[in-house]
């Protein structure tokens, strides 16, 4: 196992900038997440620290070792690919049993290894099958089999859950997790889906165009976006624009957010104020609310049922707010209702252009 | 459920039998009808249009056992087929995983069309322009000595040689294609899988990619193979005397001695020896493949 530091790496495809000048330290034995829409360079990230591609200038170091000049084959990495990329010319127990061979285990070795690795992937009794014999989960724990059998010091995984179906690709989440806590290996895992990366990893690194947006432990991240885009990419937020002053923001009709933490720089100038649509409580006007929290009035436009929640959407002079509600018994708003809006000023987030 | 799914490939037969039929129809009449005409020739002793008569025999096949010289040129030209085949894997399979793997868009077009250009060319125009290249004095000739400080002789018309040059000339693009088509099909991403685990280029081309490229080189090695070990063009034109091979003698019987009936049962024996040897051969082309 070792950690892996990217140091101010920037990769050029002619004049476009796929990376620029990216730092990034991922911690041994963690499960980091690369998050970011596509074409963002998290793809291309996660193949400069494979080997398959090299950085046009900047270093990237595996357990201290320098290897921007190492080829894939010897930098004792583990890959998992978006379509599993299994060797269609060959058995299960040989697709997992390549890495080792190719090492020149001993076949009595291999055996051992390959049966553990299955085991660990809950497939021992499908060794001598071929792959295209499989289904999609089963195909996606031979390729985890195979990248983790050699024992690499880091584990990359690109996207490897896309293609699965919704209820597969749970379940594959807490399998995947599972097996790397349990093996301890460090990870880095690719995605464009922003609720994987929340669930399975304990670092997040956000990347836009690029650039590393934001990173840190997935409730940081959230509950502290330092970007409208970190905010609007990871989750859903309410944006409010507005001016800073000492402790908020002053919406241009002149309403006040209050925040918690209140922004560094100086009063007056450009913000915007992000909120969770979870953490706004939304009750029919006049209700009283308790003192201390931001309110907005405004009316419903839109409600959408989602059987454990509901989504409101309500304007508030031409603009729309979104709150999402779970499901209680009683009486529900309705559509056309004026209501009051309210949140803490924890839940708000003041971000400086 | 077996009877459903039968009725609908019967429906699925009839709806096919207008698009089967003028391709087999045109196949019956252009390939089988002259075929057996010519396996009923092979067993006469003259042409029906002979005016001395003709009656049935076996002849024809006895020469081939008991004239040697047919056994020895029928192996000739088995290890010219062998020889030519190999030549076409060896040039053949590194031009198309280059075209299939290495080269993208403009460049892959343009090397492409170099290679199916052959094609376009009438195959006696190919061979004789062979001629020019590599006689004495010919422009392969002249350009080495141009270069060289001192003087190399290339003659290499009418030699073995020479026949082997305008075979694999002729027959390299189908190497190239269907060894193309194969490439072309394996994913990117197992190669870059195998090379995460640890395998070295070569590791790669030995466990995946030839494995995965098999049936393209079957399939070229047979459509080089089959007609070559037949061939008399190039043997003819390029071998000159050393070019006596037992496509030639066939030849022969049909063009210069008019012996149609010995031609016919000789092209037969060949027709035999081949499908024998691909019988024989195609549990390991199968599992290769």
């Amino acid at each position: 196992m070792a950690d892996v530091q990217v140091r101010n790496v920037s990769r050029s495809f002619g004049s476009h900038k796929a990376l620029d000048d990216v730092s990034i330290d991922f911690p041994d034995g963690g499960f980091y997440a690369l998050l970011g829409p596509s074409g963002s360079g998290k793809t291309t990230l996660l193949r400069l620290i494979a080997g398959f591609d090299f950085p046009s200038c900047g270093g990237i170091s595996i357990g201290g070792e320098s290897v921007e000049r190492v080829p894939v084959e010897k930098r004792r990495i583990g890959m998992m690919f978006q379509n599993y990329a299994l060797f269609p010319n060959m058995s299960v127990a040989d697709n997992v049993a390549f890495g080792l061979s190719v090492r020149g285990d001993t076949r009595s070795s291999i055996e051992t290894e390959v049966r553990r690795a299955l085991d660990l992937v809950q497939l021992d009794k499908l060794g001598e099958r071929r792959p295209h014999q499989l289904s999609g989960g089963q195909r996606q724990r031979v390729a985890l089999a195979r990248a983790i059998v050699t024992k690499p010091r880091v584990l990359l995984l690109d996207e490897p859950l896309s293609a699965l179906d919704k209820a597969l690709r749970v379940d594959m989440q807490i399998e995947l997790k599972r097996i790397q806590r349990e093996i301890g290996i460090t990870t880095i895992f690719v995605t464009h889906d922003q609720e994987e990366a929340l669930t399975m990893a304990d670092r997040i690194g956000i990347l836009c165009d690029g650039r590393v947006v934001q990173e840190g432990p997935p409730e940081d991240v959230y509950d502290r976006p330092r970007s409208e885009f970190a905010a609007s990419f990871l989750g859903d937020a309410n944006i409010l624009r507005g001016k800073t002053f000492d402790n908020g923001i002053r919406l241009s009709d002149g309403m006040q957010i209050l925040a918690k933490e209140a922004s560094s720089g100086s009063a007056g100038v450009e913000a915007i104020c992000a909120v969770r649509p979870e953490r706004i409580t939304i009750a029919a006007s006049a209700s009283a609310t308790p003192p201390g929290r931001n309110t907005l009035n405004g009316r419903i436009m839109k409600r959408i049922f989602a059987g454990n929640s509901s989504t409101y959407f309500v304007d508030r002079n031409g603009e729309t707010l979104k709150v999402l509600v779970q499901n209680q018994d009683g009486e529900r708003l309705s559509e056309g209702q004026d209501v009051t809006l309210s949140w803490s000023p924890e839940s708000t987030v003041v971000i400086t252009a | 459920m077996g009877t459903q799914s039968a009725s609908v490939a019967g429906r699925g037969m009839r709806a096919a039998w207008p698009l089967l039929l003028p391709a087999y129809l045109w196949l019956t009449l252009a390939i089988f009808l002259p075929l057996s005409a010519m396996v009923f020739f092979s067993f006469m002793t003259d042409l029906p249009t002979a005016q001395s008569g003709w009656s049935g025999t076996l002849e024809n096949y006895r020469a081939f056992f008991s004239e040697a010289l047919y056994g020895t040129l029928l192996l000739a030209s088995l290890r010219l087929g062998i020889e030519v085949t190999l030549w076409c894997v060896l040039l053949g399979f590194p031009a198309a995983y280059v075209l299939a793997k290495v080269l993208k868009g403009r460049s892959r077009e343009a090397i492409f069309l170099l290679v199916i250009l052959p094609f376009w060319s009438n195959g006696l125009v190919r061979i004789f322009s062979w001629v020019m290249v590599l006689r004495d004095g010919g422009i392969l000739d002249t350009a080495i000595n141009t270069i060289s400080p001192f003087r190399i002789s290339i003659d290499l018309i009418y030699s073995y040689p020479a026949v082997i040059i305008g075979l694999v000339h002729s027959y390299v693009p189908y190497m190239v294609l269907t060894c193309y088509l194969t490439l072309q099909a394996i994913d990117d991403s197992l190669i870059e899988a195998a090379r995460s685990l640890g395998a070295s280029r070569l590791t790669v081309l030995k466990r995946i990619i030839i494995p995965l490229a098999m049936p393209g080189i079957v399939a070229g090695a047979v459509l080089t193979f089959v007609p070559v070990v037949g061939s008399f063009m190039e043997p003819r034109i390029l071998g000159g005397r050393t070019g006596t091979f037992y496509g030639t003698v066939i030849e022969d019987q049909f063009v210069a001695v008019y012996n149609w009936p010995l031609g016919a049962a000789l092209s037969f024996i060949l027709l035999a020896v081949v499908l024998l040897i691909l019988a024989v051969a195609s549990p390991v082309l199968k599992r290769a493949s």
